[in-house]
């Protein structure tokens, strides 16, 4: 039996290996310096890049994070510890609805929320709806995991005359912290991935997009255009583009890691 | 703890260098004399679009066109919702959304293009030769064999096996499609009464691509199918395309020629250029030919776009212009050039 | 000898009870305020999510209450809108990806936290969590030009020959199907399922599993018997948003879907879903009457959402709730 989850745990690694061998294949040369330092240019022309897409999404992703994570940890916490029984099934409940929403629809909803009270497009407008986003993966996995600490733990601290925040806070968090972190990479590895969201929201530019209140360029959305342009250089910056994606993500993810793990094993 | 908060503050002050920096960048002239400009629409002229606002981005750095390519329904809303300051369009407003839009919106054509019916058909490299009458029961699902007589009758000398047709047509509302079924409802009664036309229509038969690249995708992926694209997605792509035959009774094949003298046969431009010269009798004309738009406010605010934007239209209309058949887009006759330019004048 | 009451007055008076002010600014009053607050703010953010959608639909609600839900056509220009095809290709999809996408997810969960060494499982995990970051786009682009060919060319002709009697597989297939579909949201809800079941999993006390060994059961059983069964809330939560991600998936869907409004008992026939079908017309869509109308499929796929997890949250109090007695 355990041969067949082998074979499952292979099968799903080498879809990975499949994507990211076929983005290199399609993209690998279009990546150079100029990839991460220039703007892009029409079709015809050379030595474009992806500079703007790349910082966009930095920007884009900090936002949702500023919203997300506080939102999904806090929210999970209290489902966690300090929830009581209906009004804990009511946030559980409404959060998987959240979950469920069309990324498109989610665009929709920052629209009309946002971008058409501030009467134009803007970074701010993409990081909310991302943010949004965010939340109802990271509430589930940070209450799963507080969950999944021993009882024995909290007693423990409660023992040692602890108050409850601060049990939770120093000891049963720090327990679950490990899959939390997991929890949130994994919301933001998907946010950082959506084009819908962003259509209406961010917009997308061609130039530099300072500050935050102008539309930006991030880089699935670009990735987006160009895959749907009928033009081969586009098509390759489009498939390279996935790649650095991928790139930054995994980056990211085993960041965050070696910061944790140091200090809470 | 502490060097985790060292390393995100280190992170973020990157960031924000960066993004300063990029202000610095994106003005050689002091900040004062920016002008940023946003504008939405069809996908079908993004190529052009943006070659032209980064050819006078580089002539004018200090003036920043955005252009977004979201869909020509897209950028007609946004118009009407007044969010971006100019839109693009394949298929012209209608009156009842020019009524709702705040201010008046003018039509500016911009470039030709045509839409052709690409084909993957085992065995035939040549050029078919499509009817309208074949195109139109093709698409509504009464045509079912390459080998029916409407075809073969057009064309004697091919070989057409005796498979089934699979028709491949857009999921996305697009002004492609608009261009397309505009076409078969003229030379359809059959089509205009029961499909219709608009950017999104209910079609008879046949599955659904996104964009003109997941048509052309499908069309090469499915042996005897047929779908309906850009021209330049069908020469980027190689993939064949037929001849349409236009109401002088001439087989055309869409080139910049032929479509450019769809635009020329055409009598009587109106004077909100809101016109389609689908099914156009000139001789070599190409029936399957569309104008596509820019759409600009009649009352620009604020003094520095509408002069950026003025000054543009009319660098589009002359040097603009020699970019455009680079690019497989057919060039504005000049009678249309000039009436465009009197209507510049009329931007408040 | 001293009286009980001596002590008591030695001992000091009892405290006073709090103050408001003291309780209120307590620590773990303060706790509970905030995370509470947080939390609500979920509850307010979908509220107004549900409102939006609910009043933005309002045209086509008033023009077709509910024959909006059995109606089959979809014709944007005489303006006559149904939603069954697409709740129908919606529903579909997603239970294929979960027919195709919980075994092997489980099965990898399950070999990662109790075969793998502690160093391989973390690395295949992390290299497993990258596929959440693919972006839709991608998917869908990869998923043309491989998974739709492959589809079409080598698994429909071993599905025909081999389970052809079922109508589920009957019919002429161009790759571009509901089974496609279904196959990428499989895909990409993997990562969901194998990482928090992972973790799940790991978190399981060692000591359950020593029991069961020490009571003589083989490695598989414990893990079979007695670990999974202990974490069966944390890999039915993961399945879940597994779940929510393939009814709302846009992108990659709507590349390989085929497109068409029509209801195929076929699953190698093409579909269509709600929210590509959404993802593809919003964009170009200026009658009010057909924004409505976009509108309101969303509305209902977050009406299908309600259902579909009230009725798994009834599955897990009655199972848990079994399983306590």
């Amino acid at each position: 039996m355990f041969t067949i989850t082998g074979a499952c745990t292979l099968l799903a690694v080498s879809v990975l290996f499949f994507i990211l061998g076929y983005l290199l294949w399609k993209g690998g040369h279009a990546l150079n310096w100029d990839f991460f330092t220039k703007l892009p240019v029409p079709v015809g022309e050379t030595g474009g890049g992806f500079a703007n897409a790349i910082l966009g999404s930095a920007k884009l992703l900090i936002l949702a994070s500023l919203i997300g994570i506080p939102i999904g940890f806090l929210g999970g916490v209290y489902l966690a510890e300090f929830g009581g029984a209906t009004t804990a099934f009511a946030v559980r409940y409404t959060t998987d609805l959240l979950n469920g929403v069309p990324s498109i629809v989610m665009g929709i909803f920052a629209y009309r929320m946002v971008v058409v009270q501030m009467g134009h497009f803007s970074t701010l407008a993409g990081g909310i709806a991302l943010g949004v986003m965010m939340v109802p993966i990271a509430v589930r996995s940070t209450e799963e995991f507080l969950r999944s600490v021993p009882n024995t733990l909290r007693e423990g601290a409660l023992a040692l005359g602890a108050t409850k925040w601060r049990a939770v806070a120093t000891v049963v968090v720090p327990a679950a912290l490990p899959g939390i972190t997991t929890g949130i990479l994994l919301a933001l590895a998907r946010v950082a991935g959506e084009t819908a969201p962003l259509l209406f929201t961010a917009f997308g530019n061609m130039f530099w997009s300072p500050g935050w209140n102008q539309p930006t360029a991030s880089l699935p959305d670009t990735i987006f255009k160009f895959a749907i342009s009928p033009y081969e250089e586009w098509h390759q910056q489009a498939w390279a583009a996935g790649l650095v994606l991928l790139t930054l993500v995994l980056a990211t993810n085993i960041g965050a890691r070696l910061m944790l793990r140091r200090r809470y094993f | 703890m502490k060097r985790v908060l060292l390393i995100l503050t280190l992170a973020l002050l990157c960031i924000s260098c960066v993004d300063s920096d990029t202000s610095r960048t994106n003005a050689a002239a002091p900040q004062a004399g920016q002008v940023l400009i946003n504008g939405a629409g069809a996908t079908f002229p993004t190529p052009i679009y943006s070659k032209w606002f980064s050819e006078y981005h580089r002539k004018f750095s200090n003036i920043q066109i955005n252009y977004q390519s979201i869909g020509s329904g897209g950028g007609i809303r946004q118009m009407i919702e007044g969010t971006v300051d100019f839109g693009a369009t394949d298929g012209p407003m209608t009156d009842e959304q020019l009524q709702q839009a705040k201010t008046k919106i003018l039509h500016f054509p911009t470039v030709l293009g045509a839409v052709v019916p690409a084909y993957n058909i085992a065995g035939v490299t040549q050029d078919i030769n499509f009817t309208p009458e074949a195109l139109a029961g093709i698409f509504l699902g009464k045509i079912t064999k390459w080998s029916d007589p409407e075809l073969k009758k057009a064309n004697p000398g091919i070989n057409l096996p005796d498979q089934n047709i699979v028709v491949i047509h857009r999921s996305d509302g697009s002004g492609t499609t608009y261009v397309w079924v505009d076409y078969l409802s003229k030379v359809s009664p059959e089509w205009k009464s029961k499909v219709g036309v608009n950017t999104s229509v209910n079609w008879p038969v046949g599955l659904g691509g996104k964009g003109n690249e997941g048509v052309a995708g499908l069309v090469k992926q499915t042996p005897n199918s047929i779908g309906y694209v850009e021209l330049i997605y069908a020469v980027q792509n190689k993939m064949g395309y037929g001849k349409v035959r236009n109401p002088v009774g001439a087989m055309i094949k869409a080139d910049l020629a032929s479509v450019t003298a769809a635009a020329a046969s055409m009598k009587n431009m109106p004077a909100d250029f809101r016109v389609s010269i689908t099914n156009a009798a000139g001789k070599d004309a190409y029936p399957i030919s569309s104008f596509t738009w820019l759409l600009i406010p009649s009352k620009i605010q604020d003094a520095a776009k509408k002069k950026a934007l003025t000054e543009f239209l009319q660098w589009m209309l002359t040097d603009g212009q020699n970019m455009v058949e680079a690019l497989s887009y057919a060039r504005l006759p000049k009678e249309v050039v000039a009436m465009e330019q009197k209507t510049i004048a009329g931007i408040q | 000898m001293r009286s009980s009451s001596t002590i008591v007055a030695q001992a000091g008076a009892p405290r006073r009870a709090r103050t408001f002010r003291q309780r209120l600014f307590h620590g773990d009053q303060i706790a509970h305020a905030v995370t509470f607050i947080f939390a609500a703010s979920i509850i307010l953010i979908t509220a107004l999510l549900f409102y939006e959608l609910y009043s933005g639909a309002g045209l086509t609600r008033q023009k077709f209450g509910w024959s909006f839900l059995m109606g089959r056509i979809w014709d944007p220009v005489a303006l006559e809108f149904g939603a069954l095809p697409f709740i129908y290709g919606t529903l579909v999809t997603s239970a294929v990806a979960l027919i195709i996408g919980v075994p092997l997810g489980v099965g990898a969960a399950i070999f990662l936290a109790e075969l793998a060494p502690i160093g391989v499982s973390s690395g295949l995990a992390f290299i497993i969590e990258l596929l959440a970051a693919v972006p839709s786009v991608i998917y869908g682009l990869l998923a043309i030009f491989t998974l739709v060919p492959f589809l079409r060319d080598d698994v429909t002709p071993v599905l025909q020959s081999t389970l052809g009697f079922l109508p589920f597989f009957q019919g002429v297939s161009y790759g571009v199907s509901l089974l496609a579909g279904g196959s990428i949201l499989a895909i990409m809800i993997l990562p969901f399922i194998i990482s928090i079941s992972r973790e799940v999993l790991l978190a399981v006390p060692q000591d359950q599993r020593e029991a069961s060994l020490a009571l003589g059961a083989t490695r598989w059983e414990t893990t079979w018997n007695v670990v999974v069964p202990y974490a069966k809330a944390g890999i039915i939560g993961s399945i879940f948003l597994a779940l929510a991600r393939a009814l709302g998936e846009t992108m990659a869907v709507t590349m390989v879907i085929g497109n068409d409004p029509k209801i195929n008992l076929s699953l190698l026939g093409p579909g269509y879903s709600i929210a590509a079908a959404i993802a593809n017309e919003f964009t170009e869509a200026t009658s009010d009457m057909h924004i409505s109308a976009l509108i309101e499929l969303g509305f209902v796929l977050f009406c299908i959402t309600i259902v579909v997890n009230a009725v798994a949250r009834l599955l897990i109090l009655t199972t848990t709730r079994r399983a306590k007695a």
